[in-house]
């Protein structure tokens, strides 16, 4: 009862304060106490300190009933909007599907389930699996490159089967790899990919300002096709599979918009075409520590 | 035997240690080991150093023993020891030496081109002198000529490859 006076005694008290004193300020300036209802709505409101003393650590000073008047809980009752649950209840999704159904004497359609239950319960449940912290799939790693390798750096590729020639880097795909180019006419080497570790980045840079790279060359337009469906006995399955590589119309156009743009680049730079044509080599007396590339 | 003395105002090369590279002027003899060194041009300060980490070169300078700074610097720029120091072969063969090791890939393309250029040249005219020497038999007066006007021409395509590039 006691408890219950003083609470009912401090409640007009703490709703000023909690009202933030716009009351005071009425007669004053309505304009502020407009903008501060104004702000009010755009600010995140500042959180209350726990109007609930600590006596003891777990015990309260004020009871549930207490807190709820102090809180002035019966004024925030916050519902959704019952206009979006009734349009939420009217677009249930549809459970059956009706299908038509061939033969005759048997009714045309059928009333089919969409979603179905399981046809196996496993006699066991599937163990839970641990908590495991950091372990991001492929597509979420991130990708680095070294500062070495900018666009328009000439590379030496060090591995498949270009491997020793020099070409010009482009840009760095979403997997990580690079994407490269000859360019075509000048070392034959096609608009291709190339891993940052397999590839040396040496100091000399074509200046590659204002080149448009079309944004349809991406991992999956360079990925290695496989056809994956053996319908047929396995004698013919190795038939099927693209043996030859063929060279499409579309990689051929890409090449020439990209390439043309590339070479009036290198045009510029005396010897440079040259340079492209020419493979890395090492021989007596030359070490890769020693080189400065 | 011994043509380059240790002596007052002889001037250094450091060979190696901390001033590697730099020269610097004698100033005075601490013991059998070490000398009072002083290099006011080439940023070394007053200090002891062994001999053995220097290499004399063929420049002395004038002034007395313990000279102070002001004076070994007013020796070294009235005897202008910078610019004839990069006049010499030594430096020169230094400097090549740094610009090869700094040689970048395509600046190594570039000197092959270069030096293939040159070789063809030299090749194509010494073919040109043997057979002339072998179908007249007699010139070999003007057979040397010929060569000597082709060296100048040599080094100095060379030397425009690696220069070019910086």
């Amino acid at each position: 009862m006691a408890g219950e006076k003083a609470a009912g005694e401090k409640k007009p008290g703490e709703k000023k304060p909690g009202k933030k004193k716009t009351d005071e300020k009425k007669p004053a300036e309505q304009k502020a106490s407009q903008k501060e209802v104004g702000e009010k709505k755009k600010k995140i409101k500042k959180h209350h300190a726990s109007r609930n003393p600590v006596l003891a650590r777990g015990i309260g000073r004020y009871s549930r009933s207490a807190m709820y008047a102090r809180k002035a809980l019966y004024k925030r009752k916050y519902t959704a909007p019952e206009t979006k649950i009734e349009k939420k209840k009217k677009e249930k999704p549809r459970a059956t599907i009706t299908k038509p159904v061939g033969g005759d004497k048997n009714g045309g359609t059928r009333v089919v389930k969409i979603r179905k239950m399981p046809r196996y319960y496993p006699t066991e449940d599937v163990p839970r699996k641990l908590l495991s912290h950091g372990k991001k799939p492929f597509c979420q790693h991130k990708r680095r490159l070294r500062a070495s390798i900018t666009p328009g750096t000439v590379l030496i590729l060090l591995t498949g089967r270009h491997r020793g020639k020099r070409v010009v880097f482009l840009k760095q795909l979403a997997t990580g790899l690079l994407l490269v180019t000859g360019p075509l006419v000048i070392n034959r080497v096609p608009l291709r990919r190339a891993h940052q570790k397999f590839v040396i980045a040496t100091s000399t840079k074509v200046d590659i300002t204002g080149v448009k790279i079309p944004k349809h060359l991406t991992d999956a337009y360079f990925k290695k096709k496989r056809l994956r469906k053996p319908k047929h006995q396995e004698g013919e399955i190795f038939d099927t599979e693209k043996e030859k590589y063929e060279i499409t119309e579309q990689r051929k156009s890409d090449q020439k918009a990209v390439d043309s743009q590339i070479l009036a680049r290198i045009k510029k730079v005396p010897q440079l075409r040259g340079y492209l044509r020419s493979t890395f080599c090492l021989s007596n007396g030359v070490y890769p520590h020693k080189l400065v590339f | 035997v011994f043509k380059r003395f240790v002596e007052i105002g002889r001037v250094a090369f450091i060979s190696f240690g901390p001033h590697a590279g730099k020269l610097v002027a004698i100033v005075d003899v601490i013991d059998q080991n070490r000398a009072l060194v002083d290099g006011p041009c080439s940023g070394v300060r007053r200090q002891a150093m062994p001999f053995k980490c220097m290499q004399l070169t063929d420049f002395v300078l004038k002034f007395p023993h313990s000279a102070r700074q002001k004076c070994v610097r007013l020796a070294w720029e009235k005897e202008n020891i910078n610019e004839k120091w990069a006049a010499t072969r030594w430096a020169k063969k230094i400097e090549a030496r740094e610009k090869k090791a700094k040689m970048t890939d395509f600046d190594r393309y570039k000197v092959m081109k270069a030096k293939k250029m040159r070789n063809r040249i030299i090749k194509h005219e010494m073919k040109k002198l043997q057979k002339m020497s072998s179908k007249k038999g007699k010139k070999p007066e003007k057979s040397e000529k010929p060569e000597k006007s082709e060296k100048p021409q040599k080094s100095e395509k060379v030397q425009k490859a690696p220069k070019a590039q910086k």
